[in-house]
């Protein structure tokens, strides 16, 4: 370290620090002078904003974690408690309440983005897999969060979810009273719950600083999806993109705040306002809305899997559920090696684009299918059909479309230079304007 | 050039396709949400909706006062405590002398021993059964929910507890009800064991509020809103306040970004 070229920075103070511990000239480095190219559009927002709900989370959660209580008696007065008597609790409590919906909003948007512009691929398969793991680490930390205030949909979502593991094959009801403590959802589930809510999200902290880390070696990606290779190229990230990404992060949080002070209970199901009852099942257990999608894949297989012609059963129908939800998740690790087209963004790759934004309208429409009852109907088709129609191009675009596209999609060729193309744009703009 | 020229044209049909199958599938899964909940429920005015809503004192203390003289006596509603009427307008004195009407039973003293005294302002309501079972005994096996959240804990709520109440109907031919057993409009199910709890002229208002009982129904529910979310007026005031600052300084920072950015350009 101590060969690391320093930065000279004027205050003796700083100096004195950035000899023994480079701190600043990292910060520099990294923060002020870090080339992002020019023309990345207000989807490379959301990364920053994903971060920035990161902390909002953590500094409530904190928070509340002081004033709640887990043990099955007193969570949901605890909760109430926090709600009524806690000074600005109820704050607190919305801002946390809403803020994992916002924070899967920005998460969904950014995931799209990476698949849209090509940033999975070369050199950043490793940036990309380190952020299917922070979604994996979200949606755990998500999901037991929501079992935390001892509602009726906690309580029943916590059972159904947890109850899935015992699907899997010889050790998967060792798992389940693993996850219980016992042999059902009950006191010992929700200590534990409540130790891993605090602490999952420290390991989030630890895995997004080795994507940021990533990211920093590779650089972003950008509309183009073509390498920056001159100045020209890019721009400082201080102050082009911090100011950028402050104005958008606002606007986020404009909405934000609309539904934690006018709609702070849309998103949540009014069934956990009733405190958790084991021997009252609510007619329909449902999940967070952003695991619905997920959740119609789970219930998309209602068949099972037999040796053709014999009557054995090689995957039963809650085996087959399981494995087409967690399936759904695992091919993203493997979505750089799917897709092997040299050309990133798909801006470039009409085919693409048409296949990726119908696994939107896909993903879109599962999340319907999930938030319905299991025996609806669409159109007189069970919506189960439907759903399985639904998952089947979700893993039909991984596993079908995109290598096939990858040998067939000619696409077209992306300009040879970030500048060039600016230029070309802001002419074109001019151009525009003048006629 | 021309090759540009059609791809263009094609991005635009791309684009037309993805935009109307969106259309499609907003319009018909609209459609079959609105079908999904069979019982349609009567859609009302609330003071306290909107994002300008208040509570109207008068309704509350008005739904106050039903909820104590006929509500409590099966529901409870363990989170209110009575030093928070004052928010609802009465006085100290008045929630001294209204708590004080409750006998708790408190302790162990000195001795070891538990004993009877009034109630005190930090008292919360005084449920009407000693715990669940008791409740279900009194009540042909059917629990009287607890009522502190009653309104966040149904779809609608403020709509759906107001049905419920004014919902009371005659069986439709065919259907026998059991002793206990009521038929209403908007119970999913439409069997209730609760006793029809609102009738005309069953309560005195002296300030001339009509003695009706979809006003009484209406009274008790803006009560109700008010026990399930009592912090509503200072959420709505904090969140003008809040939209005004974060409004402003996102126009501060589009100027910034802005000026900065016109230098690259």
């Amino acid at each position: 370290m101590s060969s690391t070229e320093r930065a000279n920075f004027k205050n003796p103070v700083i100096r004195w620090i950035d000899q023994r511990l480079p701190i600043f000239t990292l910060m520099r480095k990294e923060y002020k002078v870090f080339p992002v190219p020019r023309n990345i559009n207000y989807f490379w927002n959301f990364g920053a904003i994903a971060t920035f709900m990161l902390v909002v989370m953590m500094v409530t959660g904190i928070v509340m974690a002081m004033h709640y209580t887990a043990d099955t008696r007193f969570a949901f007065d605890s909760v109430e408690r926090i709600m009524r008597d806690v000074n600005g609790g109820w704050l607190i409590r919305y801002v946390h309440m809403n803020g994992a919906s916002f924070f899967f909003i920005a998460v969904y948007i950014h995931i799209f983005r990476g698949m849209y512009y090509g940033s999975y691929k070369k050199p950043r398969e490793l940036l990309w897999i380190l952020g299917v793991v922070i979604f994996l680490l979200m949606m755990a930390t998500a999901f037991i969060g929501h079992v935390l205030p001892w509602g009726q949909m906690s309580f029943w979502s916590a059972t159904v979810i947890t109850n899935l593991f015992s699907a899997i094959p010889l050790i998967g009801d060792d798992i389940v009273t693993l996850l219980w403590g016992g042999f059902s959802v009950d006191n010992p589930t929700l200590t534990r719950f409540f130790a891993l809510h605090y602490l999952l999200p420290f390991i989030i902290v630890f895995v997004l600083l080795l994507h940021i880390c990533t990211l920093h070696v590779a650089g972003s990606n950008n509309p183009l999806g073509i390498n920056a290779k001159k100045p020209q190229d890019t721009l400082p990230f201080h102050p082009y993109y911090t100011m950028r990404d402050m104005f958008g992060l606002l606007i986020f949080l404009v909405i934000y705040a609309v539904f934690v002070f006018y709609m702070p209970n849309v998103f949540s199901h009014p069934d956990n306002y009733i405190p958790a009852d084991p021997l009252v099942t609510p007619a329909h257990i449902m999940p967070e809305w952003y695991f619905l999608p997920f959740y119609a894949m789970l219930r998309a297989i209602t068949f099972d899997i037999s040796i053709p012609f014999t009557d054995i059963i090689l995957i039963n129908a809650k085996l087959g559920g399981v494995i087409a939800m967690f399936g759904s998740i695992i091919l993203l690790f493997f979505l750089p090696w799917l897709d092997s087209h040299p050309v990133r963004s798909a801006r470039f790759r009409p085919l693409f684009r048409f296949f990726l934004l119908t696994l939107v309208l896909d993903f879109i429409f599962l999340g319907y299918v999930g938030s319905q009852p299991a025996d609806a109907e669409l159109l007189d088709i069970p919506l189960n059909h439907l759903g399985l129609a639904a998952t089947a191009y979700y893993y039909a675009f991984f596993l079908v479309v995109v290598p096939l596209l990858s040998k067939v999609e000619t696409g077209r060729e992306p300009p040879v230079s970030i500048h060039q193309a600016v230029l070309q744009a802001d002419k074109r703009a001019t151009d525009g304007k003048n006629e | 050039m021309q090759q540009t020229e059609r791809m263009n044209k094609a991005m635009k049909t791309i684009r037309l396709v993805i935009f109307t199958s969106f259309s499609v599938l907003a319009v018909v899964l609209s459609s079959v949400a609105y079908t999904a909940e069979p019982i349609q429920l009567p859609r009302q005015d609330w003071h306290f909706s909107g994002p300008l809503g208040t509570f109207d004192r008068a309704s509350l203390q008005r739904g106050y006062m039903i909820y104590r003289r006929v509500c409590a006596a099966c529901h409870s509603m363990k989170y209110v405590a009575f030093r928070n009427l004052e928010d609802i307008g009465y006085s100290e004195a008045q929630i001294k002398a209204i708590a004080a009407e409750y006998t708790y039973t408190d302790g162990p003293d000195d001795e070891g021993k538990m004993y009877e005294r009034p109630g005190l302002p930090s008292d919360r309501f005084k449920s009407p059964y000693p715990n669940h079972n008791a409740a279900r005994a009194a009540n042909n096996g059917a629990l009287p929910p607890d009522l502190s959240l009653i309104i966040k804990a149904r779809h609608r709520g403020p709509d759906h507890v107001y049905g419920i109440l004014t919902g009371y109907e005659e069986a439709p031919e065919g259907v026998t009800l059991r002793a206990g057993q009521f038929w209403n409009r908007y119970m999913p199910g439409h069997i209730i064991a609760m006793v029809p709890p609102l009738a005309e002229d069953m309560i005195t208002y002296e300030d001339g509020t009509p003695q009706t009982m979809e006003q009484y129904a209406r009274d008790v529910v803006t009560f109700l809103a008010w026990a399930a979310e009592p912090m509503l007026e200072d959420r709505k005031r904090a969140g003008m306040k809040v939209l005004i600052f974060l409004l402003i300084f996102t126009g501060i920072m589009y100027a910034i970004k802005e000026r900065i950015w016109t230098a690259v350009r």
